[in-house]
């Protein structure tokens, strides 16, 4: 079985997937998809708001979202000392 | 020099490159053949997924798909990248530690089932061969364009090419390879994209270019922003203007749920993560795939509403003895067709097909009054009077921005590069779910390495001729590449990882029940919308064939869920390798077996 330790890493990575994963839905399904009429009345650049987030903006987040997540569970292993040697 | 002959020098020393790589990273075990050793760096993974991912018809099509679709094409844009984000975030770190060799052999360990194991066989060898036929179809017909062979011609030398590579290098030597055609195919979009966003803005990069003001053909800056101007224009002409949508939200969520899901569960993708040496390095290398694919997938956009934009400034009334020379060669070739309607000698653009179908000409060669070459279909009612078909967007880039004719020849290397990267990466895994996951695993047990490997060999030799062979006569399924392999992904492969990761209760009768459900319901689905009641009045809820993954895959979850709780737990060891796929630490020790 788990130890605690192990565990309690799991549950802060749960953590830190659901708020990725919360950014994620909603710069694409949010600003993309449902809101995308309402961010439309607004200019970014020579953009409608909506529109940049649905072909441009939202693919930018998740490249952030991938990385941020990738530096974030390698020092998650190290405090938990569950890296790789 | 003449194109043609470029054109031939820069595919063949793309060819010679390809095969120099396999030769020199020739697999020498089956680990070297299944995951290339496991020692790939994750930027090179990055590279190679990305290769891997884009197709042909993300190279040809994806640009003049969202230059005519507008807002409605975001799908396709966030639908194929942000699977990756579930990729990093769900599924690949805990496969990387669980250390095998292909997806099936993940679901038939994690749920002690070779039923399970079967069920994903089969289900990969579909949505494989689904996908490469339309590869095989795509490097056919670029060979057809650029070098004037018959598509069928086109399609043996492709599949000879990869025949060599993927046959003797397995994924070692396609891994190497693809990190080349990568650096060809993204070159090749790239450069005529920067050309083109110059020429209509002034902005070097087509990203920016996009949000920028429109520069007509003196180099007067308009002050009007370029997308203004395409909606403006395409509202003149009664369409609905680009940066709006015409679907219904519904069905924009549900195809963009099937696609993000369905990418997150193609084995293709998923098996390049086991190439990696470590669990952190299979997560940073989502992120480099990403990058790499981004490059192409925001930048496509960008070509889309300048060369629409273009083409109907340069087409649009005017008169046919004027048009540019790209209009009248591209009409030779059959990918224009103009039938002048109103008889005023000028072309007009309008909401609706110019005729039926796709341009047919007199069989005779005749031409009309002003040149062109008469059109035979049955007209359809409106103003609109010209067919351009949507693969011109990217084809004819640099001709209508007038690049030299090296780039043309370099966008003939970069589409092959595309067709090749995507056909050899499908066909190495249908080659390991046969060898792999039937034979070692189910009927010979005992079969030496050295066996296995043979194996693999012949699986992907012969898997490369049947997809050859699909390749030259396509069945009907294969246009519905999108529905099938995303959709069927999306409910079957996507689901039951997740759940074998995240849900320790997770046992093999919900694994099972859920991957059946998921897959006879969405193929169903898609089989009846698509072929036999091809009727968009009768989908659920509008959920178009596209999206029906998304509800094939909550059945899934639902079904998995109550079957599961209401049989009896995993077995301890199971729940154990659960467990272990959850931390990194051991992953280097994983053996193959």
């Amino acid at each position: 079985m788990l130890d605690k330790s192990a565990q309690a890493y799991w549950k802060r990575n749960i953590r830190v997937i659901l708020g990725c994963l919360a950014v994620w839905f909603i710069v694409s399904y949010g600003f993309g998809i449902l809101l995308v009429d309402v961010l439309n009345n607004i200019r970014f650049f020579g953009f409608k708001l909506g529109f940049w987030f649905a072909q441009q903006g939202s693919i930018y987040t998740f490249i952030v979202l991938i990385i941020f997540y990738a530096w974030k569970m390698n020092r998650l292993d190290e405090e938990f000392d569950v890296h790789e040697q | 020099m003449d194109v043609q002959l470029l054109t031939y020098i820069f595919v063949g020393a793309s060819f010679a490159l390809y095969i120099g790589i396999a030769i020199w990273s020739r697999a020498g075990s089956t680990k070297d053949f299944y995951v290339a050793g496991g020692g790939v760096h994750p930027a090179a993974n990055g590279m190679a997924t990305a290769a891997d991912w884009m197709s042909a018809a993300s190279f040809i099509s994806m640009a003049g798909l969202i230059a005519y679709l507008g807002y409605d094409a975001s799908v396709y844009l966030m639908g194929w990248t942000g699977g990756y984000v579930m990729l990093a975030m769900l599924l690949a770190p805990y496969l990387r530690k669980f250390g095998k060799f292909t997806v099936p052999d993940f679901i038939g360990d994690r749920y002690y089932s070779n039923v399970a194991r079967t069920v994903a066989v089969i289900c990969v060898i579909f949505v494989s061969f689904t996908y490469v036929a339309g590869q095989m179809r795509g490097t056919g017909i670029v060979f057809a364009r650029f070098l004037e062979v018959d598509v069928n011609v086109g399609v043996v030398i492709g599949m000879v090419i990869v025949f060599f590579y993927a046959v003797l290098g397995g994924m070692k030597g396609i891994t190497y390879t693809q990190v080349a055609q990568y650096c060809v195919l993204i070159t090749a979009f790239i450069v005529p994209a920067v050309f083109l966003s110059i020429m209509m803005t002034g902005h070097v990069l087509p990203q920016t270019g996009l949000g920028a003001t429109f520069v007509d053909a003196a180099g007067n800056d308009s002050g009007q922003y370029i997308l203004d101007r395409l909606d403006g224009l395409l509202e003149e002409l009664g369409i609905t203007p680009y940066t709006d949508g015409s679907q219904p939200m519904i069905n924009v969520f549900f195809i963009t749920a099937a696609l993000m899901c369905g990418t997150a569960g193609l084995p293709h993708v998923i098996v390049r993560f086991f190439t990696v040496p470590r669990v952190r390095d299979a997560r940073i290398s989502a992120g480099w795939a990403l990058i790499f694919i981004a490059l192409l997938y925001t930048t496509a956009p960008a070509v889309g509403v300048f060369a629409r934009t273009n083409i109907i400034d340069t087409v649009n009334n005017t008169a046919y003895e004027e048009m540019p020379s790209w209009f009248k060669s591209w009409e030779t070739v059959g990918l224009i067709g103009w039938l002048d309607k109103n008889g005023d000698g000028a072309v007009q653009m309008g909401p609706k097909a110019p005729f039926e179908g796709k341009p047919e000409f007199a069989e005779d060669g005749s031409v009309g009054e002003h040149g062109e070459r008469v059109v035979t279909n049955a007209p359809v009612e409106g103003d609109a009077e010209v067919y351009i078909d949507r693969d011109i967007i990217v084809l004819a880039n640099p001709e209508i921005g007038g690049l030299p004719a090296w780039v043309v020849a370099l966008m003939a290397a970069g589409g092959v590069a595309a067709a090749l990267s995507t056909a050899a990466g499908l066909l190495l895994v249908i080659s390991a779910a046969i060898s792999h996951d039937l034979i070692k695993k189910q009927i010979n047990p005992n079969l030496s390495e050295k066996g296995e490997l043979l194996a693999a060999r012949s699986a992907a030799a012969v898997a490369v001729v049947v997809a050859g062979y699909f390749g030259i006569n396509p069945p009907g399924f294969v246009a519905q590449v999108v529905a099938f392999a995303f959709g069927l992904a999306a409910s079957s492969f996507f689901p039951a990882i997740l759940l074998g990761i995240f849900d320790k209760r997770m046992n093999r009768e919900g694994a099972i029940v859920g991957m059946v459900t998921g897959l006879t319901f969405t193929f169903s689905y898609i089989v009846y919308t698509k072929f036999i009641n091809p009727d968009p009045s009768i989908w659920w809820f509008g959920i178009s064939p596209e999206g029906i993954g998304t509800l094939g895959m909550i059945f899934h979850f639902i079904i998995a869920y109550v079957v599961s709780r209401a049989t009896k737990a995993p077995p301890e060891e199971i729940q154990e390798l659960v467990e272990s796929v959850r931390v990194p630490r051991g992953a280097g020790e994983a053996t193959a077996h």
